[in-house]
């Protein structure tokens, strides 16, 4: 079973957010790193970028397939996890520790869903 | 998942083993295990790997006519063909495009047993039984056979440990049928598509089950794992080996390939060969490219110089051996040269990526 925090929230598409100081961590949930296999790059936005609720923001690749990553929260880029480029890897081994971006100037956000919420999402999809 | 999607007689040990299901070529099989495809494929490189591979299908030539047959039916020439020999060949159709690439074994004079693409199976066995030649008997047994593929370095002492040494067939691409393996009866043959030294081994599907054991069982000591479809793809894409539907199809010619080494134009005649003959030198070939930019270059992309489109990828992955990306590609001779370069559309981003000489990998 997917290791689910219970302090974080969460998106359908398997993205985490942690609200810290009014800015956005964001990162893959464990369930999304175990569907997506071994990752061997990330390409990330830059800081500055602006990201938009529930469009993609970024892309992950595994050795088996590509695939998109949804913003949680609309606002402005404040930092990129950069070592991420070099260590793909970080994301299966530390899902959540392994956060992608951090969003600042918040302006909106996507339905969250608590922990439990989650729980049945990956139970349905499981 | 597929509604039809069939299970190999190792369904079950998959479910056991920890394998994540998915459909692939008509049945139900692992993509990969819990230890995921990196781990799988360096385990290949540097231990051993076993993988079910019991949806490729398995057809037999026998009678006075079979040899002929096969010099008709395929590119290859079988006529100085020792017993015991396995040799692989394109097959291909009048207009010289591949019906599929496949691999043969001689074990009588009159007896030629051959390994087709899972995918292609019907296609295949359509084609191969309205171009039979006199004195022919054809049959497609797939259904009556596993198979399993035991590859990587230490395959040879894992082997050893079930099997006296002349019963393992000792050098690259010969076979051995009626070898007694714990009881059970198997063709071995030292083959496979990782580019690594290793073993396939055809049984009965009654026996699947407790083969797979006794090779986990031996191989425990070396390391040996078992990998799934991921990894078979990403280790024959580091080594360079053409798949189907990729490398080669019906639009491609196994000159254009790369596999002339298959293809023996001297040959009196084959379905295929005027047609090849008629095209002469082929104007695009296979390639090999390194991505040099950011990111991964996937089958099915769009190659450019500058605006001018130039050519598409048939494949392309990061390979964990190499550590690095790369993919293969159909372009013209004219960028064919070691060193030229090309950009890929990536989901409109242009990665760039540079010619260098086929195979990425070669074991030592």
């Amino acid at each position: 079973m997917a290791n689910i925090p219970a302090e974080l929230k969460y998106t359908k598409s398997h993205e985490w957010v942690r609200i810290e100081g009014g800015e956005a961590v964001v990162g893959l949930t464990d369930f999304a790193q175990d569907a997506l296999g071994d990752l061997v790059f990330v390409n990330l936005p830059q800081e500055g970028d602006e990201v938009t609720a529930g469009e993609t923001f970024a892309d992950v690749e595994s050795v088996k397939a590509v695939s998109d990553v949804y913003s949680p929260v609309s606002g402005t880029v404040v930092a990129v996890n950069e070592e991420l480029a070099d260590h793909p890897e970080k994301i299966n081994e530390a899902p959540y520790e392994a956060w992608l971006v951090r969003v600042g100037s918040l302006t909106g956000e996507e339905e969250l869903l608590d922990a439990a919420a989650y729980e049945k999402v990956c139970a349905e999809e499981g | 998942m597929e509604e039809n999607a069939r299970k190999t007689p190792l369904y079950e040990t998959h479910l056991r083993e920890g394998g994540k299901i998915v459909p692939f070529a008509g049945y139900l099989l692992p993509v990969q295990y819990q230890t995921g495809v990196i781990a799988e494929h360096m385990a290949v490189r540097t231990a051993c790997g076993l993988f079910d591979v019991s949806h490729m299908g398995e057809v037999t030539f026998k009678g006075p006519g079979a040899l002929k047959t096969l010099n008709h039916l395929l590119t290859n020439d079988f006529t100085n063909m020792r017993v015991g020999r396995v040799r692989y060949s394109v097959m291909c159709y009048e207009d010289g495009g591949c019906v599929d690439d496949v691999i043969v074994y001689k074990f009588g004079e009159e007896d030629y047993f051959v390994v087709v693409n899972a995918s292609n199976r019907f296609k295949d066995v359509e084609h191969m039984k309205a171009n039979l030649l006199p004195d022919t008997e054809f049959a497609d047994i797939s259904d009556s056979l596993a198979q399993v593929a035991l590859q990587g370095p230490k395959a040879p002492e894992i082997l050893s440990k079930l099997l006296q040494a002349e019963q393992i067939p000792q050098k690259y691409y010969t076979a051995l049928r009626g070898v007694d393996i714990c009881g059970m009866e198997c063709i071995v043959s030292q083959t496979g598509y990782t580019g690594e030294k290793g073993y396939e081994i055809y049984t009965a599907p009654e026996n699947a089950e407790k083969l797979w054991t006794v090779l986990r069982e031996a191989g425990k000591e070396f390391g040996l794992i078992p990998c799934g479809l991921g990894a078979r793809d990403t280790l024959r894409l580091e080594a360079a080996m053409p798949l189907y539907g990729h490398e080669m199809d019906e639009t491609i010619t196994p000159l254009e390939a790369g596999l002339d080494f298959g293809v023996k134009l001297a040959k009196e005649e084959f379905i295929g060969r005027d047609a090849l003959l008629a095209k002469g030198e082929p104007q695009r070939v296979r390639v090999g490219l390194e991505v040099t930019g950011r990111g991964i270059i996937r089958e099915h992309q769009d190659l450019y110089q500058g605006e001018s489109k130039v050519g598409q990828t048939t494949s392309g992955t990061f390979c964990p051996y190499l550590g690095k990306a790369v993919a293969m590609a159909m372009l013209p001779r004219a960028f064919a040269e070691p060193g030229t370069l090309v950009e890929a559309d990536v989901r409109g981003r242009r990665v760039e990526a540079k010619v260098i000489p086929l195979p990425f990998y070669k074991r030592a």
